[in-house]
C-alpha cells in the first residue's frame, strides 16, 4: 500500500509537471492574446519528434536544445503570419485557426513519420533505475524529467519576478485589457510570448518522448487534457494551471493504479443481469476509467465553482 | 411620494481600494435625478451596482421598497428598472428594429417563445414602431446598428432602454461625446421619454444637469457629497469646492 | 394597428413575395423529388443521402456557432447518442414487432439527443466563448471514454448493428432498397430545414442573435442569456439526433466513430467553410464537403491535409465562408458593377492556379518520398500521373509555385482595387455594401 502511495506520488507529480510545461504557455499566450492555443499539444507533438529526428542524427542532448527551438520558431512564425491575419476577426475565428493548424500538423506528421509509433529511446547515458525503492527500480530518467520540469518551472518563476517582459506578462494576467496600451512593439512581445510558450510545449515533448509513446495521434490525446488542466485550473490563472496539473497528474496516476470495481466492493453481480449494460458499470475498475477522470473532473468544477479553482475571467 | 430606488450604506470595493463608501441615496417615484461628480468619483461604479452588474460589497440596494442587491441584472430589469451604457453597448449585426425589438420581446410577455412567429406579433409591432418614431430612426430601420453615425448609436442606446416599459430609467452620460445641437436634441428626447417614469443620470454637462434635474446628488471619491434640489446644490459651498470650483477654474 | 405602426413597421410581405418564399420550399421539395430520376445510380442516391443527413447535422451546429455565437467542439455526441440509440430501437421494435414504423424512427434520435442536450447543455451552457469551447471538448471526450467502457451498449470498437427491413411495415415499403432510404432522408431533411429556419423566426431565435452580439446587453432587456444558450443548445441537441439517426439507418450500424472528435470536427468544417452568416451557408457546407470528401479520397491519398489547408485558407481569407464571398457581391450585382471586379477574377484566376498547382505538385512529391519512397516514382494525383524522381517535374513545381505566388500578388492588389471602386460606386448608388 506505502509502495503505491509513493510510487503513484510520484509519477503524478511527474506527470502534472509535464503538463504543467504546457499548460503555462498556453495560459500566458491566452492572458496575453487572448486566443486560447488549440495546436498546443500539437506543438509539444512536434517537439517529441524532431527531437526524435535529430536525437538519430546528432544525439538526443542536442536535440533537448534544438527541437524546442525549432517548434519555438515554428510558433512565433503561426503568431506572425496566421494568428494576426485573424485577429479582426475575432477570438472565435483565432481558436478556429489553431483548430484547423492542430488539423493540419497531425496531417503532416503523419504523413512524414507515419501512423505506427517510432522508436524514440531513451539515452543510454540514462538508461538506469535512479533508486529502488520497495523492490522497484525506479528509472534514472523519469528523475531528469523531473528535474528538467522543476528548473524551467524555477527559470519561468525567475523570469516572471526579475525581467521586463516578465512584468509586462504579470500585468497582462492580472489587467487583461490593458495589454492594448503597451506600446508600439506589442507585436513583438506577442511573438515572442507565443514562440516561447511553443518552445515550453515542445521541451515537454522531447522530454516525454522516450518515457511516453511517440506516435502521430499523441496531441489529440493529450489535447483535451490540457485543455481540461487550463479550465479547471481557471481560464489565465498561472497558479490556477499550476494547482489543476498536479491535481489532474495525481488523480489520474493514483486511478491507474488502482483496481477496485462496484462487483470487488459489493460482491459479483446476480448472473441475471450479465448480458446488461449494468455488468459494464459493475466490472468496470477504477484503472479502466482513469482516462475520463479529468473529463468527470471538468464537470464536478463546473457545477461547484463555473470559473476553475484560482479563476477570475468570464471568458 | 414613495421611494423608487434607495440605497442603505452602499460600499464596494476591488481588492483594497475602495470605490463607493457609505453611500446613502434615495430617488422618489417620478423624479429626475441626476449624479454629477469628477471622473473616476464611482458613478458608473454605483450604476453597474443599482442594476446588478456588480455585488455591493455591504450595504443594501432597494427598487420600490425590495431588496434587489444580488439578483442577476435581468431579474432587477424584470422588476422594472433600466439602464443605458456609457459606451454604447448595443447588437451590433442586428438591424435597428431588430435591436428595439428585443428589447421590446420580455416586457410583451413572449419570453422564449419558440412557437410564435417574431414578425406576426402585432403588439410587438406597435411598441417597436412607437420607439423607432421615439427616437427619430425611423428612416435608418433596417440599418445595421453597428453602421448607425455616433449621435444614431446613442439615439438607439437610450431607445433600447425605454422600450421594455420599465418606469425606473437609468441613463449612464447619453451625451457625451455629442455636439451642441446634437446634445439639445437628445435632452428633449430623454425628457419626452422619461415623462412619468423615475430617471436617475449621469452627465457632466452641466447645463444638462441643471435643465433637467428634480434633484442633484454629487459624488466625491466614492461619497455623496450634497444631494439637493438644483439651487441647494448650486449654492453649496462644499461642491464648489471640489467639484464645480474645479469647472469654473 | 395604429397608423404608426402600419407606416413605421417594417411591411408585411406581399402576395408576390408570400409566393417566392412558398415556391422556393415547393421548389426544393419538387427538386428533392426528381432528384433520383435524374442521378439513379446507387452510388449517388447514396451520395445524396449522406448529403441531406450532413445538412441537417451542420444546421444544427449552426443553430449553435452561427445563431448563438457558441463555438462546439462535442457536437457530435448528440449525433452519436442519437445513432446509438436508434440502432437499439430498432433491434428492439423489430424482436417485439411494435407497430412503429421505420419513418417514424428517427424522431427517436432526435429525442436521445435533446434528451442528452437537456442533461449535459446545462453545465456546458453555464459560459460562452472560449470557455464554452473547451467544456464542449471534455464533455466530448467524456462521453466518448465512456462508450468505450461501456461495452454492452456500445458495442466496443465493433459498434452494433441492426437490419431496417425488420421494422414493421408500412404500405409494404421495406426500406432495403437505397432509394427507399433516399426518399426518407429527403424527407426529414426538408422538414428539419423548415422547421430549423422557421425556429429563427421566433423570439428564441431573434434573441439567440442578440445573445451572440452582445450577451451582456441581453441581461439589460430581461433575458437570462444562460438560458437563452441553454434552449439554443437542446434545439441544436434534438436536430443533431435527428442526423445521428438517419446516418444509423442509412448505415444500419452505429460506432464510436459516431461520437468523436473526428465526426465534431467533421460538421465544424462543414458548417464554416459553407459560411455561418447566413441560414444556408451549412446547406452549402455540408453539400460542398461531403462531395469534397467523397471525391477527394479516390484522387489523392492526403486529403484530409488539403481538407485542413481549405479550411484554414477559409478562415485566413474568407471567415464569411463560401456564402459569404458569394453574398458579398449581392450589392455590386444589384448596382451592375459586378463587371468591374470580373475581369480583375479572371486575370488573378491564372497565376493563383498555377501557384495552387505547384503547391499540390510540391506536396504530392514530398509525400512519395516521406510515404512510399522506393516504390515506383511514377505516381498520380488528382488523376494526372507523373514521375515523382524526375528533376524536370521538381522544378516545374517550383517555378509554378514560386512564379505564380510571385505573379498572383500582384493581381490580388489588382483585384483589391476592383473591388474598392465596385464598391464605392455601389455605396454612392445608395446600395449599402
Amino acid at each position: 500500500m506505502l509502495e503505491l502511495i509513493v510510487m503513484s506520488t510520484l509519477n503524478g507529480v511527474l506527470y502534472g509537471m509535464l503538463l504543467f510545461l504546457m499548460a503555462s504557455g498556453l495560459t500566458v499566450i491566452f492572458s496575453m492574446l487572448g486566443v486560447l492555443n488549440f495546436a498546443h499539444a500539437s506543438f509539444y507533438m512536434l517537439g517529441a519528434f524532431f527531437g526524435f529526428q535529430i536525437s538519430r542524427w546528432f544525439g538526443f542532448w542536442p536535440a533537448l536544445l534544438i527541437a524546442p527551438l525549432l517548434a519555438g520558431a515554428l510558433g512565433a512564425a503561426v503568431e506572425r503570419y496566421g494568428l494576426r491575419r485573424v485577429h479582426k476577426n475575432g477570438h472565435v475565428a483565432e481558436l478556429l485557426f489553431t483548430f484547423g493548424l492542430a488539423f493540419a500538423i497531425e496531417e503532416v506528421v503523419q504523413i512524414i513519420w507515419g501512423k505506427s509509433p517510432v522508436d524514440f529511446r531513451v539515452p543510454s547515458l540514462l538508461d538506469f533505475p535512479a533508486f529502488t525503492i520497495f523492490s522497484t527500480n525506479y528509472p534514472a530518467y523519469k528523475m531528469f524529467m523531473l528535474l528538467v520540469s522543476i528548473v524551467i518551472f524555477v527559470a519561468l518563476l525567475i523570469t516572471l519576478k526579475k525581467t521586463r517582459i516578465g512584468l509586462i506578462v504579470q500585468a497582462a494576467l492580472t489587467h487583461p485589457h490593458m495589454v492594448g496600451h503597451l506600446g508600439h512593439n506589442v507585436g513583438r512581445i506577442f511573438m515572442l510570448v507565443f514562440g516561447v510558450g511553443t518552445a515550453l510545449a515542445a521541451v515537454a515533448g522531447v522530454i516525454a518522448g522516450p518515457a511516453l509513446v511517440t506516435q502521430a495521434n499523441m496531441a489529440g490525446l493529450l489535447g483535451p487534457i490540457l485543455f481540461v488542466v487550463v479550465v479547471v485550473g481557471g481560464l489565465g490563472s498561472l497558479p490556477g494551471a499550476f494547482a489543476a496539473s498536479l491535481l489532474i497528474g495525481l488523480v489520474q496516476t493514483f486511478a491507474v493504479s488502482m483496481n477496485g470495481s462496484l462487483s470487488g466492493a459489493f460482491g459479483p453481480l446476480s448472473p441475471n443481469y450479465a448480458a446488461t449494460w449494468l455488468a459494464d458499470i459493475w466490472n468496470v475498475t477504477i484503472a479502466q476509467i482513469a482516462p475520463i477522470m479529468p473529463y468527470l473532473l471538468l464537470v464536478l468544477i463546473l457545477i461547484f465553482r463555473p470559473m476553475g479553482l484560482l479563476g477570475t475571467r468570464d471568458t | 411620494m414613495s421611494t423608487a430606488i434607495e440605497l442603505r450604506g452602499v460600499e464596494k470595493s476591488f481588492g483594497i481600494t475602495s470605490v463607493i463608501r457609505n453611500v446613502n441615496l434615495t430617488v422618489a417615484q417620478g423624479e429626475r435625478h441626476a449624479l454629477i461628480g469628477p471622473n473616476g468619483a464611482g458613478k458608473s461604479t454605483l450604476f453597474n451596482l443599482i442594476s446588478g452588474y456588480m455585488l455591493p460589497t455591504t450595504g443594501s440596494i432597494l427598487l420600490r421598497d425590495e431588496v434587489v442587491s444580488g439578483l442577476a441584472p435581468y431579474q432587477i430589469n424584470r422588476r422594472g428598472l433600466s439602464r443605458s451604457f456609457q459606451v454604447t453597448n448595443v447588437f451590433a449585426n442586428m438591424s435597428v428594429w431588430e435591436n428595439l425589438r428585443c428589447a421590446v420581446l420580455w416586457a410583451t410577455g413572449h419570453r422564449y417563445a419558440f412557437w410564435k412567429n417574431v414578425d406576426r406579433l402585432p403588439e410587438v409591432r406597435e411598441r417597436t414602431a412607437r420607439i423607432l418614431e421615439d427616437i427619430n430612426l425611423t428612416a435608418r430601420r433596417d440599418v445595421p446598428a453597428g453602421l448607425l453615425t455616433y449621435a444614431e448609436q446613442r439615439a438607439l442606446e437610450i431607445g433600447i432602454t425605454i422600450a421594455g416599459g420599465a418606469d425606473v430609467i437609468l441613463l449612464d452620460e447619453p451625451t457625451a461625446g455629442m455636439s451642441h445641437a446634437e446634445t439639445e436634441r437628445a435632452v428633449a428626447l430623454i425628457r419626452r421619454l422619461t415623462e412619468g417614469r423615475t430617471l436617475l443620470i449621469v452627465e457632466h454637462d452641466m447645463s444638462v444637469v441643471f435643465g433637467l434635474a428634480d434633484k442633484i446628488s454629487v459624488l466625491v471619491y466614492g461619497q455623496i457629497i450634497a444631494s439637493g434640489v438644483p439651487e441647494e446644490i448650486r449654492g453649496n459651498p462644499k461642491v464648489k469646492e471640489a467639484y464645480l470650483g474645479e469647472e469654473a477654474a | 394597428m395604429t397608423e404608426t405602426t402600419s407606416s413605421v413597421a417594417p411591411p408585411y410581405p406581399t402576395a408576390a413575395e408570400k409566393l417566392k418564399f412558398y415556391g422556393l420550399w415547393v421548389g426544393a421539395a419538387v427538386v428533392l423529388l426528381l432528384l433520383p430520376k435524374l442521378f439513379s445510380s446507387g452510388g449517388s442516391l447514396t451520395t445524396f443521402s449522406l448529403i441531406g443527413i450532413s445538412i441537417i447535422f451542420s444546421l444544427s451546429y449552426n443553430i449553435l456557432l452561427g445563431q448563438t455565437g457558441m463555438l462546439s467542439f462535442g457536437h457530435a455526441v448528440y449525433y452519436g447518442l442519437g445513432g446509438f440509440l436508434v440502432i437499439h430501437a430498432i433491434n428492439i421494435i423489430g424482436a417485439n414487432k411494435l407497430p412503429i414504423p421505420l419513418p417514424l424512427v428517427p424522431l427517436i434520435g432526435g429525442l436521445t439527443g435533446l434528451l442528452f442536450a437537456v442533461l449535459l447543455g446545462w453545465v456546458s451552457t453555464q459560459r460562452s466563448g472560449t470557455a464554452f469551447a473547451m467544456i464542449s471538448l471534455g464533455v466530448a471526450e467524456l462521453v466518448a471514454s465512456s462508450a468505450l467502457i461501456l461495452r454492452t451498449f456500445f458495442g466496443g470498437e465493433a459498434g452494433i448493428s441492426a437490419n431496417r427491413t425488420k421494422v414493421f411495415r408500412l404500405f409494404d415499403w421495406s426500406f432495403g432498397p437505397q432509394i427507399q432510404i433516399y426518399y426518407l432522408v429527403a424527407a426529414w431533411t426538408l422538414i428539419a430545414v423548415i422547421a430549423m429556419y422557421a425556429l429563427t423566426r421566433t423570439p428564441l431565435g431573434r434573441m439567440c442573435n442578440a445573445v451572440r452580439d452582445n450577451p451582456e446587453r441581453v441581461q439589460f432587456v430581461g433575458y437570462d442569456p444562460h438560458v437563452v444558450r441553454y434552449l439554443a443548445f437542446c434545439f441544436s441537441g434534438f436536430f443533431a439526433g435527428i442526423a445521428g439517426a438517419l446516418a444509423a439507418i442509412n448505415f444500419e450500424i452505429a460506432n464510436s466513430a459516431y461520437l468523436g472528435a473526428v465526426q465534431s470536427g467533421t460538421v465544424l468544417f462543414a458548417t464554416y467553410i459553407g459560411g455561418v452568416g447566413f441560414f444556408i451557408g451549412p446547406i452549402v457546407g455540408a453539400i460542398f464537403v461531403t462531395i469534397l470528401s467523397l471525391g477527394l479520397s479516390d484522387l489523392t491519398q492526403v486529403w484530409q491535409l488539403y481538407f485542413g489547408l481549405i479550411f484554414i485558407a477559409v478562415v485566413l481569407f474568407a471567415p464569411g465562408g463560401i456564402t459569404g464571398l458569394l453574398m458579398m457581391h449581392r450589392p455590386l450585382l444589384k448596382a451592375g458593377t459586378f463587371g468591374r471586379v470580373l475581369p480583375s477574377y479572371l486575370i488573378a484566376f491564372v497565376p493563383t492556379l498555377a501557384m495552387l498547382i505547384g503547391l499540390i505538385l510540391a506536396a504530392e512529391i514530398i509525400v512519395y518520398y516521406a510515404v512510399h519512397s522506393g516504390d515506383d516514382t511514377h505516381i498520380k494525383a488528382f488523376g494526372v500521373p507523373f514521375d515523382a524522381a524526375n528533376r524536370y517535374v521538381w522544378a516545374m513545381a517550383a517555378i509554378l509555385l514560386v512564379g505564380g505566388y510571385w505573379v498572383a500578388r500582384k493581381t490580388w492588389t489588382f483585384v483589391g482595387h476592383a473591388w474598392d471602386d465596385a464598391t464605392s460606386v455601389a455605396r454612392e448608388k445608395g446600395i449599402a455594401a
